[in-house]
């Protein structure tokens, strides 16, 4: 089966996009990739070995976690596993400042801006 | 990326108003450089909160993904809009951030105007590491191959 490879994680799996794999189910194909590319482990996994929350992985046109056996899911050759990082965010407007500094491009610092969390 | 991906970004943000629009960035990547040439729509999922939060479903990402490899491309980014408020990154699109080395792009609409379309590269190499750079738009009227694109930079 063919394990697409999301473009963040493309740097810690030798620049590649794809990858085959011969295992048996999804669990082991997973288990397969971070064995070729052992970097991959950390951003897919929790230091406990969960699969991270935000890392979504689609076995075709499935969500893994809806399938009734999960990651013990049987794969075969033809298929597709894709590994996407979650998309998701936007304002928090009860956070924000004066309405004033509405719209004032970089240096705006009140509230919910990023440049708060920097650390 | 081209002014028809910036323009077209910016439009999503107006029709969209007084909710957040978004959609994924498509181009090529090469020696660290993303020349972005397609802006892809995708529903915001979010609609229980569609003033201020977005969210874009994995089975969209699968299928935007999967149609941009056919085309040789990939996804560099994404893009979202906020009504009424800075196009600055919040604590939430921080939080929820984690395409490492992608471009996060945000268009501040203002009474349903476009106004600000800032853009954000997700920088650092772990969860734990990542932090939002504040880069300028490169606005080019075609797609110019990445080299091309490296040697004006030179003059």
């Amino acid at each position: 089966m063919t394990i697409y490879i999301p473009t963040p994680l493309r740097p810690y799996a030798g620049g590649k996009d794809t990858l085959e794999v011969s295992a048996g189910t999804v669990s082991g194909a997973i288990e397969e990739l971070t064995q070729t590319f052992p970097d991959l482990r950390k951003h897919l996994f929790t230091g406990e070995g969960k699969l991270r929350a935000f890392v979504n992985v689609y076995l075709n046109d499935e969500d893994v976690r809806y399938l009734p056996a999960k990651e013990s899911t049987a794969v075969s050759a033809g298929d597709t596993l894709s590994i996407v990082p979650s998309i998701a965010g936007g304002l928090c407007g009860a956070e924000f400042g004066a309405q004033e500094n509405l719209f004032v491009g970089a240096g705006f610092e009140t509230g919910c801006l990023g440049s708060s969390l920097r650390g | 990326m081209t002014r028809a991906v910036y323009e077209s970004i910016r439009a999503h943000g107006e029709e969209t108003y007084p909710h957040e629009c978004c959609g994924a960035l498509l181009g090529r990547a090469s020696q660290g450089r993303w020349s972005i040439e397609e802006a892809v729509r995708a529903g915001n999922t979010r609609t229980d909160s569609a003033h201020n939060r977005y969210q874009i479903a994995p089975a969209e990402l699968v299928k935007i993904e999967r149609d941009a490899r056919g085309r040789g491309l990939s996804i560099g980014g994404f893009y979202h809009s906020h009504p009424d408020h800075p196009a600055q990154w919040s604590p939430t699109d921080f939080a929820e951030a984690h395409w490492l080395g992608c471009w996060y792009v945000i268009t501040a609409v203002a009474q349903g105007k476009a106004t600000v379309t800032n853009s954000f590269l997700l920088a650092g190499t772990t969860e734990e590491d990542k932090h939002f750079e504040q880069e300028p738009i490169d606005v080019t009227e075609t797609a110019e191959p990445l080299a091309a694109q490296a040697e004006s930079k030179k003059h």
